[in-house]
């Protein structure tokens, strides 16, 4: 028997392993080896130059600003997504009428869920040409056109929004937690369904209202999830490339006046419009050492005791 | 774990009508919490049909009255972004590649996880956590090298122009790589849930390895299969900046093989040359109604597949 299992994993496992290899664990570890060199993309030759990119990254305030807006969505992405998306499953599932027969979502909550799970499956290309439109930046864009019928804005002033360095990164922001909250609304409805209905039956003849049912009850069991939600919400704030590339003025974007660089856009300008590849190795290198101390940080913050139910 | 969550109930069952609560006091909560969803649901719905109204216009209507509707509805703007705009061949382009990368994946993916799961061999746990760890590692990081290595593929005699930049093959096979990580993880999970004894009679009624697999494992492994055939596709679906980097034409003889996505941002930005807005509108809704309607209908399927995969 073990004689014809050895030929039978290795028939299994040779063409996964062998594009892995060529096409993921080769260019990781390439990056980190060019990241210490002076490549220029176009020829073959690399001159070692030990931690030079990584000091001049340091020195390099387009890269710097990049870090620190990709922090801003960092911190405020993901904690406005998962409130959101926790408040309108909330609502879905525990929100509607609470009789004897038990708490219960309101009215039309499986057509809620369709709808509001849209954004996912829109191509970000799709995000991108909407968006232009709803930001459109004279008085007829979709977003303009509304505050200015509402009266909050002047019809002869319409908000630059894109255009405009203050409100640039919270347009982006906008954007990312629009196209974001369904899935995660949709997750966490999955999961508060899990729970079993009698705990919530014993809360309500304990008298609790939905306040207290929501933060002693249905926050502790979904812990879990909210901690999973925000490691990934983690991941889509450090990319953002798309919507900036497309969305933002200046070409490749991250206009304007580089108030909207991203690491990713710096990154790709870096590598293939300049041409200096193994600066961009090193940014490359420097956005996964973000990505892994997100990734710690966070399961540790959100790390609590497992509830079985 | 997989079949409890997909077996959780999506709609909430209707119970017999039992003593109305007091008005007023879930009656403000009611009205507020249906209000909010009411909103974000107007949020979602009113720029996508904004989006497909704007497609039936023409230009001078977009620009100058973006609200109303259209005056005659122009359905030439599809037929010309179908051609002149090549949303036609960017859209075949799309399907190629998905359908490629996504059986690939699907094949290569559940062998390894079954083999990983089910087999002790010497370097199991090695290769199962280098899987795993491409899961954290951004594609970024990967990119630069990535382009110079799909480029020299392409030198390879013969097979070369099959592999190099700006081939479907090439770029499947990257789609492969890459969703390896997260469909072996998932996969693994689940081939591990499966019953030993089913396998241990298979053996003995003679099955080889590969039949037991097969015919055994893979219809067992059904549900766990469709929810990460449905992640996949639309990962694949969204791709933007793989496509971006692999697809350049190499001359200006190259044929353009771009993607959906890039070839409707390319029109997005190309347009504020030529401001052919209608033809924009005309290409994103033909980019955009097909997933929605496949969603649509499969609408349980994927919200139960996207769960599964999550929770737990």
């Amino acid at each position: 028997m073990k004689s014809r299992q050895l030929p039978f994993i290795a028939g299994f496992l040779v063409v996964p392993l062998v594009l892995y290899v060529i096409y993921v664990v080769s260019p990781f570890v390439q990056t980190l080896f060019y990241s210490f060199t002076d490549w220029g993309g176009l020829t073959n030759t690399q001159n070692f130059i030990g931690v030079g990119n990584y000091v001049r990254l340091f020195q390099d305030d387009i890269f710097l600003s990049a870090v620190l807006h990709n922090a801003f969505l960092l911190v405020l992405m993901p904690v406005v997504t998962i409130l959101l998306a926790l408040f309108l499953a909330f609502m879905l599932n525990v929100g509607g009428r609470g009789d004897s027969a038990g708490i219960r979502g309101v009215r039309g909550s499986s057509v809620y869920k369709v709808v509001l799970f849209f954004p996912q499956v829109l191509s970000v290309a799709i995000i991108v040409v909407l968006f232009q439109s709803v930001f459109r930046t004279d008085g007829r864009g979709l977003l303009n056109a509304v505050l200015i019928a509402v009266g909050l804005v002047d019809p002869n002033r319409p908000v630059q929004w894109f255009n405009s360095p203050d409100l640039v990164l919270w347009c982006l922001l906008a954007v990312m937690v629009w196209s974001g909250v369904g899935f995660y609304m949709v997750l966490f409805s999955a999961a508060m369904q899990s729970i079993p209905k009698e705990i919530y039956e014993a809360a309500l003849l304990d008298g609790a209202t939905r306040g207290p049912t929501f933060f002693r009850i249905t926050l502790p069991l979904l812990w879990e999830n909210i901690s999973v939600a925000w490691v990934y919400l983690g991941f889509i704030a450090l990319d953002g490339f798309a919507l900036v590339t497309g969305l933002t003025p200046d070409s490749g974007g991250g206009g304007p006046d580089h108030a909207s660089e991203l690491i990713s856009n710096v990154l790709y300008r870096t590598a293939f419009t300049q041409g200096k590849f193994g600066l961009a190795c090193a940014m490359g290198v420097a956005l996964t050492v973000f990505s892994l101390l997100l990734a710690i940080v966070q399961l540790r913050i959100t790390r609590r005791d497992r509830i079985e139910f | 774990m997989t079949q409890l969550v997909t077996a959780a109930p999506t709609a909430p069952e209707e119970q017999p009508e039992q003593a109305k609560p007091p008005r007023g006091q879930f009656g403000v909560v009611n009205f507020f919490s249906q209000g909010f969803l009411l909103l974000w649901a107007a949020m979602v719905v009113l720029p996508l049909l904004w989006a497909v109204m704007s497609s039936f216009k023409t230009d001078s209507e977009i620009l100058s009255s973006p609200w109303s509707l259209p005056a005659t509805p122009r359905f030439d703007n599809f037929a010309r972004a179908w051609s002149t705009g090549h949303i036609g061949t960017f859209f075949l382009n799309t399907v190629i590649v998905l359908a490629g990368g996504v059986t690939i994946t699907m094949v290569v993916g559940s062998m390894a996880a079954y083999v990983l799961a089910r087999y002790s061999f010497p370097g199991n746990r090695i290769i199962y956590y280098a899987f795993v760890a491409g899961l954290t590692l951004p594609i970024f990081l990967a990119l630069v090298p990535l382009f110079k290595i799909v480029g020299n593929l392409g030198n390879i005699p013969v097979i070369g122009p099959y592999l190099g930049l700006n081939s479907y093959a090439g770029l499947i096979l990257v789609y492969v790589a890459f969703s390896l990580p997260f469909t072996v993880f998932f996969l693994h999970s689940f081939f591990r849930t499966l019953p030993t004894e089913i396998a241990e009679a298979g053996l003995l009624d003679g099955a080889s390895h590969t039949t037991l697999f097969a015919k055994v494992m893979l219809p067992m492994a059904r549900p766990g299969l469709i929810s990460i055939g449905i992640f996949n596709v639309i990962g694949q679906w969204n791709q933007y900046l793989l496509p971006l980097v692999l697809l350049q034409p190499q001359s200006s003889f190259d044929t353009d093989h771009s993607v959906l996505a890039e070839g409707l941002l390319n029109l997005a930005v190309a347009q504020g040359y030529k401001s052919d807005w209608s033809g924009l509108f005309a290409g994103m809704t033909i980019a955009m109604l097909p997933m929605l309607v496949v969603y649509v209908i499969f609408q349980r399927q994927v919200q139960a597949g996207l769960t599964a995969g999550t929770l737990k």
